[in-house]
């Protein structure tokens, strides 16, 4: 794809920045048939908009579905079958229930190839802030916690800034954390960054986006993937 | 002759105490058993701790038993959903306990409950504001913290379809929690949208196996009607 660019390129021609679902197709890009993955709630479900069902990639639910498919027609609804985000979903062929000790035994003993989370702040580090801002509401965990320590390999999908403008990478979380040092991958709008030993590593950006840009909008230190 | 299968929805509340522990299965609304929560209401238990993995939507079911005052505490996952108005409101008049735990971790507690284990290690919120107060041990280099088992003293459980020995089975995604509460409480309350005869079901069907039942009631409701 044209989208790659792996080199520091100073020139400052514009750029445009993915849309959310634009992300969500990029990252499906990235997963092979055969995997069993999460997609967590919100923008990671959109994911699944863009692998097609010839791609044999089974989908998990939280709430005990492994292959989950695609919203039902409106006549085909089953009133009993939700995703974690309390949608109508349906079951593939070939898919199955269980119940949530099992699904969680599934999440939290490393079974599932990916998990798709989304976040308020990653830090170098892979510590991953998702689940409780500073507001007053009640706090509310979900599946988080178990998601992100439980899966082997964890992608992040989040625009690069907050609406104001802020870093969402980061050298420290100051956001309340969900799991420390667990993410592999962030999909932002702006860019496709590893999560490594030294720190974030920049695999892809955007079309006329430079490093040197990039690093302008990012609080914690970026270099290029090897 | 064993027959769990009770006749009134007075029979199948009686004895639950004040100050009761009661799991209540369901995930949003499905799964959830609101005959037997509309029953408990009407039983008048009070000072409950309720261990359900949302807080209610609108004012029926789980919802319906915050408004009533009837519950002190609620262990929950994610306490919002879609319309959450009866627990935000108390919450925020300081009317009710909250415990926040991990789903898979509350998962895990009830199975640890009803499997005879008391307690056990897991990464899940290791180095997070859920780990405060909660033993940290380091196994083979990563960080874990200890969970309690988590059993109930009781525990309401939705089945699709029952038999007289208590076997169960379930409708898709509304086994959800059911399966593992109904092993980790003391007195299992069972609400089936079907009965069938001893011997009509599948035993490689069976999701819940009678032992873990007490009680039957035939609930035969039709089809949720939220989420």
């Amino acid at each position: 794809m044209n989208t790659i660019v792996k080199e520091n390129v100073t020139a400052t021609s514009a750029y445009q920045p993915l849309s959310r679902r634009q992300i969500a197709e990029r990252l499906a890009r990235d997963i092979p048939e055969g995997w069993y993955v999460n997609l967590g709630i919100g923008a990671p479900l959109q994911v699944a908009d863009y692998v097609s069902a010839e791609r044999e990639v089974i989908f998990q639910s939280e709430n005990g579905i492994l292959g989950m498919g695609p919203a039902p027609a409106p006549d085909q609804i089953n009133r009993w079958l939700i995703n974690a985000g309390k949608q109508y979903v349906t079951l593939r062929t070939g898919g199955s229930y269980m119940h949530h000790a099992d699904s969680f035994g599934l999440i939290r003993g490393g079974h599932l190839d990916l998990c798709v989370l989304g976040a308020f702040q990653v830090a170098e580090n892979g510590d991953i802030a998702n689940w409780a801002t500073t507001g007053d509401n009640a706090p509310a965990v979900g599946g988080a916690m178990d998601l992100a320590a439980g899966t082997p390999r964890l992608w992040v999908l989040m625009d690069h800034t907050t609406k104001t403008g802020e870093s969402r990478l980061v050298r420290r979380c100051s956001y309340p954390l969900t799991a420390i040092g667990v993410v592999k991958r962030i999909y932002t709008n702006l860019a496709v960054i590893d999560v490594t030993d030294e720190g974030f590593a920049v695999r892809e950006m955007v079309p006329g986006l430079t490093l040197d840009a990039l690093q302008g909008v990012t609080d914690a230190p970026l270099r290029m993937a090897a | 002759m064993i027959n769990k299968i009770v006749q009134s929805m007075a029979e199948a509340m009686a004895g639950i105490r004040d100050g009761s522990v009661v799991l209540i299965g369901g995930f949003g609304s499905i799964g959830q058993p609101n005959a037997l929560i509309d029953g408990l209401i009407e039983q008048g238990a009070k000072d409950l701790t309720v261990v359900a993995n949302n807080s209610g939507v609108g004012h029926v079911g789980l919802a319906k038993l915050l408004e009533t005052g009837r519950v002190r505490k609620i262990v929950c996952s994610f306490p919002r959903t879609a319309d959450p108005v009866v627990f935000e409101k108390l919450w925020r008049e300081g009317r009710i306990e909250l415990e926040v735990v991990p789903q898979g971790t509350m998962a895990e507690r009830m199975r640890a409950a009803g499997a005879g284990i008391p307690a056990f290690y897991t990464p899940t919120a290791a180095g997070t504001r859920l780990a405060e107060g909660k033993e940290e041990r380091e196994i083979r280099g990563r960080k874990y913290i200890l969970e309690d088992a988590l059993p109930g003293d009781v525990a309401l459980i939705e089945a699709w379809e029952a038999d007289r020995w208590g076997n169960l089975t379930y409708k898709s995604s509304a086994r959800n929690f059911n399966p593992v509460m109904a092993t980790a409480a003391e007195l299992t309350i069972v609400q089936s949208q079907h009965i069938v005869e001893l011997g009509a079901l599948d035993p490689e069907k069976v999701a819940t196996p009678g032992i873990f039942v007490s009680r039957v009631l035939h609930v035969p409701y039709g089809e949720p009607t939220v989420t």
